[in-house]
């Protein structure tokens, strides 16, 4: 079972690497919209990259005022 | 298509669709790859008239307001049509506010009836302002086996057996409020008739026929006006189908249309683009000969459909493309927002319209779309059949303030007589929106005369809106205001909202101020965030009753700063 510090080290990374950003560039309080400089369907995006790595399904809703990596590896977290 | 001009109220209207198409499929909703059902128009009506006979059984009187806050999916529609059964009046709220907003808007509506999602009640009920709660019934669907409810009810469980009386609206009654925007600031409760809807109705119709087998793609939140009537009440008097989508990933929205060979579609600019960055994409990829084959098709079918849309010659001709779109593509609607012209002549090079079009909740959704007769990228098309716009004090160039009057205009502003006395002047809707009629008669708009901002997503943002979030903060007084109401722009592009902060005599705009600003501003949606501020060093011009005078205020910063090095970015 991961550690919620372990889940939100995995999401940096795969954010970094899903839309090419350094990855000492992010840090988990991060507002991902403003540092990844994605939109709202990006962060959809993001969600079903998340998704597939983490085995485990998201409905949209769970992204809805989340704007920072840790709340959004709470929401994973929750469901792993 | 139902006679409308026959029927008194929408719920006349549905009773009869229900009855005519009663073996058409009239809603599938899907989650992701898995469909989660259909229904037909028979058994719309069977799973709606319990549910009405259980809301009569429960105390819900002609006239009493239900409120719907709900992602799209068939139930929606379904309580939509049980409360229009029992004469009632139909709240429908953004699911995407907030519980705090939701609330307001609940109080504000007086609302007796609530009918939501259980993790939206979840977050209403935690919500610091839950005592303000006007519903005494609470419908909630989707909810966990094992979770409490308190005193609200499981919508799957509300259900009389039995017929419910069915009630008699007359045209004027209202039907709808719909809340175009406002919660921390003035909600703007748009009252909505039973007439405004079924002209809104014959007028979409009439350029945009629905029939028995036409598939519609609802993605727009259904309380949003546009989705509403042709998500719901047009596709339903014309036995047509409507597609759900649970979830509004690109890649299961894009997936649907060839699943469910898609007829119609409404989207906001961002998605288009979405659309159009994708293709793009996939066109580049393609290696040089293919490309330029590719190009020459869509000059080939560019030049045919100069005059009109060709849609058959251009399935034969992008075949590969239109298949991407499911092949029954008829048009798509956009709206809401600044559409960049470049975006919309793309889709029409490749044979898929997409029809701009210009509305207002205020005045029932759509009043001028384009009809390609022949293809305009650069305006919002042409009225619709029993619309009338004409141009307020316009300036040289024929540039002003866009009015309309129509049958489809709201009543009022609930509870609002100023602000209704403001919007409609001798039976015009005063849009406060910038715009000029060709002398095609299409018109083109120029940006806001108003302090509000449209988002990409099609949002209305109204600056007072957000003003409470940055209560306490460390400055004398602060305004936001819409960047082009402050410099006009004479364009839709480039909408943002800025904060202008008056700092205490002698003190700097220091860090930990705008950290603070920042720290504020990360709370609020995306949408709602402000995108730069402004330093300004005299006191704000302000009423007898110490609002601030925006108009006045606007006008001394526009004076004497230049947006440009006066805004500095967050």
């Amino acid at each position: 079972m991961r550690t919620l510090d372990q889940t939100v080290e995995e999401i940096l990374t795969l954010a970094a690497a899903h839309f090419k950003v350094p990855r000492a560039g992010l840090t988990p309080d991060d507002d991902f919209f403003k540092t990844l400089r994605i939109d709202s369907l990006q962060a959809l995006e993001l969600l079903t990259r998340l998704e597939c790595h983490f085995g485990v399904e998201l409905p949209d809703y769970e992204m809805q005022g989340v704007t920072d990596f840790r709340t959004l590896a709470e929401r994973i977290q929750a469901r792993l | 298509m139902l006679d409308l001009s026959q029927y008194n109220s929408l719920g006349a209207a549905l009773r009869d669709a229900l009855e005519r198409w009663r073996d058409e499929t009239c809603l599938i909703e899907a989650d992701r790859e898995r469909e989660n059902g259909r229904l037909t128009y028979r058994r719309f009506k069977e799973a709606a008239l319990p549910l009405a006979r259980w809301l009569q059984a429960n105390g819900f009187m002609p006239g009493d307001r239900a409120a719907i806050i709900m992602t799209n999916q068939s139930k929606w529609l379904v309580s939509a049509y049980a409360i229009f059964y029992c004469g009632g009046v139909l709240v429908p709220l953004d699911y995407k506010l907030s519980a705090r907003e939701h609330i307001e808007l609940l109080a504000h509506s007086q609302a007796q009836v609530l009918i939501t999602e259980h993790h939206l009640w979840r977050a209403i009920q935690q919500s610091g302002n839950f005592r303000d709660l006007p519903a005494r019934t609470v419908l909630v669907t989707e909810v966990p086996a094992d979770a409490g409810l308190a005193d609200a009810k499981r919508w799957e469980e509300c259900k009389d057996s039995g017929e419910p009386e069915f009630i008699t609206r007359a045209r004027s009654d209202w039907a709808c409020i719909v809340y175009s925007s406002g919660t921390g600031g003035r909600p703007k409760g748009c009252v909505l008739t039973h007439e405004n809807y079924l002209e809104q109705c014959v007028s979409l119709t009439a350029w945009f026929p629905f029939w028995p087998g036409v598939r519609y793609l609802s993605i727009l939140p259904t309380n949003h006006a546009i989705d509403f009537m042709v998500g719901f009440i047009g596709p339903f008097v014309c036995g047509a189908t409507v597609v759900h989508l649970r979830s509004l990933r690109p890649e299961f929205v894009r997936d649907a249309f060839p699943r469910y060979k898609i007829t119609y579609v409404t989207l906001v600019p961002l998605i288009l683009k979405n659309l159009e960055k994708g293709l793009r994409a996939r066109f580049e990829a393609l290696p040089a000969g293919h490309r330029k084959f590719l190009n020459g098709l869509i000059g080939i079918n560019r030049f045919f459909a100069r005059q009109r849309p060709r849609l058959w010659l251009s399935r034969i001709l992008l075949r590969q493309i239109h298949r991407a779109f499911g092949g029954e593509l008829r048009a798509v609607f956009v709206g809401g927002a600044f559409m960049d012209p470049a975006t919309l002549q793309f889709f029409f090079d490749l044979g898929i319209p997409v029809a701009n079009a210009y509305g207002l909740t205020e005045a029932g959704t759509a009043v001028t779309v384009n009809d390609f007769n022949p293809f305009r990228a650069d305006t919002v098309g042409r009225p619709l059949p029993g619309m009338e716009v004409k141009i307020v004090n316009p300036a040289a160039d024929g540039v002003g303030q866009v009015a309309v009057r129509s049958k489809t205009v709201m009543s009022h502003y609930l509870d609002d007589p100023e602000l209704t006395s403001e919007a409609i002047v001798d039976g015009w809707l005063m849009t406060g929106d910038l715009g000029r009629v060709d002398p095609s008669g299409h018109l083109q708009l120029f940006g806001r005369a108003k302090n509000m901002i449209v988002t990409e997503g099609g949002k209305n943002v109204y600056p007072e809106d957000i003003e409470n979030a940055f209560d306490g903060l460390n400055v004398k007084e602060l305004c936001v205001f819409a960047a082009n109401y402050v410099w006009p722009q004479r364009t839709l592009g480039g909408e943002e909202l800025i904060v202008v902060l008056h700092a205490e005599s002698g003190q700097e705009i220091q860090a930990d101020l705008l950290a603070d600003l920042n720290a504020r501003n990360r709370r609020l949606p995306d949408f709602k965030r402000v995108r730069g501020w402004v330093r300004w060093d005299e006191e704000f011009p302000r009423t007898a009753s110490m609002k601030i005078k925006r108009n006045v205020l606007a006008e001394a910063l526009r004076s004497k700063l230049d947006r440009q090095t006066a805004v500095t970015e967050l």
